[in-house]
């Protein structure tokens, strides 16, 4: 009888010990100023952000604290005053993001191009075809069973692009999505690419999360076609509106995105994967807009990302100019 | 050594046996207690309070993810805590989590317990704490089986964690959320190292409870 009780005291006093051991760890530094980013999973899975976290921490004493979600998650935290900014990709949103009042200083800090990948065996034929004549063939080749499609299904960035996609070959997603051809995962990117490459299907991906699964050999989807103003992807940073919440860190985000659009981060933003992957994931966009670099490219980011002709309109900017210079 | 202390893996690992491990001792303090006076007086409405204990013992990770979510948002309830995201919110989850399991379990251990223990311990002068005491004594090895099955739902859940914490790295990332993380990153071999972690924790400490009950009994 009382050994049993020793027992049960030495396993509480135990317990009690990995507890508090375990505070001393990660209540660590100490209360450093905390700012919280909620991102679109793209920029995290790549784990470019961890390689901006720890430039970004080194030089100022910010703890970044990343959520990885989808664009939609990203934006419902920070209108709910949980994320001091977020970073993001689909522009439809974001003006809506900033009308409702929620965000201001948005800035476009890189691109990229998605991509449709499918089987090596291209059963549709989409090899080289334009985005919309693409989707064009998979429907056809799916009604006649030759083919699968497979969807985000989650109300990110890459679905909403998905979906403009699909207005724009003439087709209204939400008829397809009720045809037995076309699968909704529901779930980020690297499970879709899975999923997809399963079932031998089609789907729509952003380059740095296909090149790292597919570089990895953990899937075997070719990229079939990758160019075309309908595939451009645009990555915008948005700092939450503090007058709408007092306890935001927005200071701290301005600084964050200062740090992102300056010579350093662009650069990181320009090389981050070539050594891995032989190409860039992500294209710095800071200097390409200021200078007006490649006029075609600078004409498709504007038609796409920009409102009335504006990065962020002047209302939005919240006494940033310096930002937009 | 220092090295070591500074693994990802390593902290990984320290931080969801100390976030399990708080939680479940956070909720033994007011499970035990309950379970214990529910197990011994009868009451009417014991049948159904135990129905209910025992329906929420199912009670899916995610809902309860969402709910907790709702409430340390910002623009929550308990917004004013700031406790989104935060290891702390991730504790209280876990503890209200186990709460149904410690408390139905040691229910059932309390009332196993020959009754005529209490009539006993009362006829020699014992006051109803001591009594108490006594009973505990008895259902010892269930208590523990109790605080223990609680533990292991708590470190080998994903959707509290996930919900109030984040994953966020080097700050709420523990092994549940890290490994579905890696797994989506592509990282399958990293994952596949926590997860045997994970599967260690939980099974040392399940063959370390056999071992106890029998010493127990």
């Amino acid at each position: 009888m009382r050994k049993s009780i020793i027992i049960w005291i030495i396993a509480l006093i135990l317990v009690a010990v990995v507890s508090v051991a375990g505070t001393a760890y990660y209540v660590g530094d100490g209360p450093k100023e905390k700012l919280v980013v909620s991102t679109t999973t793209s920029l995290y899975d790549t784990e470019l952000l961890d390689t901006i976290e720890d430039e970004f921490e080194a030089k100022y004493s910010i703890d970044v604290y990343f959520i990885s979600v989808g664009t939609g998650l990203a934006i419902e935290h920070a209108e709910r005053g949980d994320a001091d900014m977020i970073l993001v990709h689909a522009p439809s949103k974001e003006l809506s993001f900033l009308e409702d009042g929620y965000g201001v200083c948005r800035k476009i800090i890189a691109y990229n191009f998605f991509a449709i990948v499918g089987p090596e065996a291209d059963p549709a034929n989409i090899e080289d075809l334009s985005p919309t004549h693409a989707l064009a063939n998979i429907v056809e080749t799916g009604i006649n069973e030759g083919a699968k499609w497979v969807s985000r299904g989650d109300d990110s960035g890459t679905h909403i692009k998905e979906k403009s996609l699909w207005a724009a070959a003439g087709f209204n997603w939400t008829i397809l999505r009720n045809e037995g051809w076309y699968v909704e995962a529901g779930a980020g990117m690297g499970k879709t690419l899975q999923v997809a490459d399963n079932l031998d299907a089609y789907t729509l991906t952003d380059m740095g999360t296909y090149l790292k699964y597919y570089n990895d050999g953990i899937i075997s989807l070719e990229a079939l076609v990758t160019e075309g103003e309908e595939l451009l992807n645009v990555y915008s940073a948005i700092a939450g509106n503090q007058t709408g919440h007092s306890g935001i860190n927005f200071n701290g985000a301005i600084t964050f995105m200062k740090f992102l659009i300056s010579e350093k981060g662009q650069e990181i933003i320009a090389t981050f994967g070539k050594d891995v992957y032989g190409q860039s994931l992500f294209y710095p966009a800071v200097n390409l807009l200021k200078h007006d670099k490649n006029p075609t490219l600078v004409q498709w980011i504007k038609n796409y990302a920009f409102f009335n002709g504006y990065e962020c309109p002047p209302e939005y900017q919240d006494n940033h100019p310096e930002l937009y210079t | 050594m220092w090295e070591f202390l500074q693994n990802p893996i390593f902290q990984i690992t320290i931080r969801s046996l100390h976030i399990s491990g708080t939680a479940t001792l956070l909720s033994s303090l007011w499970s035990l207690p309950l379970g214990i006076l529910i197990g011994m007086k009868s009451f009417p409405g014991k049948q159904f309070a135990k129905g209910i204990f025992n329906a929420l013992l199912g009670i899916p990770t995610v809902a309860l993810g969402l709910i907790l979510y709702l409430l340390f948002s910002r623009t929550g309830a308990l917004g004013f805590l700031h406790f989104f995201p935060s290891p702390q919110a991730i504790i209280i989850g876990q503890a209200i989590l186990v709460t149904p399991i410690i408390i139905s379990l040691t229910i059932s251990a309390v009332e196993s317990v020959d009754p005529e223990i209490t009539d006993l311990a009362k006829t020699l002068g014992a006051s109803g704490v001591e009594a108490s005491l006594a009973v505990l004594r008895e259902s010892m090895g269930g208590v523990v089986l109790a605080i223990i099955a609680s533990f292991n739902r708590a470190i080998a859940e994903l959707g509290v964690a996930l919900a109030v914490g984040g994953n966020i790295r080097g700050f709420t990332q523990v092994l549940t959320t890290t490994i579905a993380l890696e797994v989506n990153r592509g990282q399958i071999e990293y994952g596949i190292h926590l997860m045997i972690i994970l599967l260690a924790i939980v099974f040392t400490i399940t063959i370390l409870t056999n071992f106890l009950q029998r010493r127990i009994k």
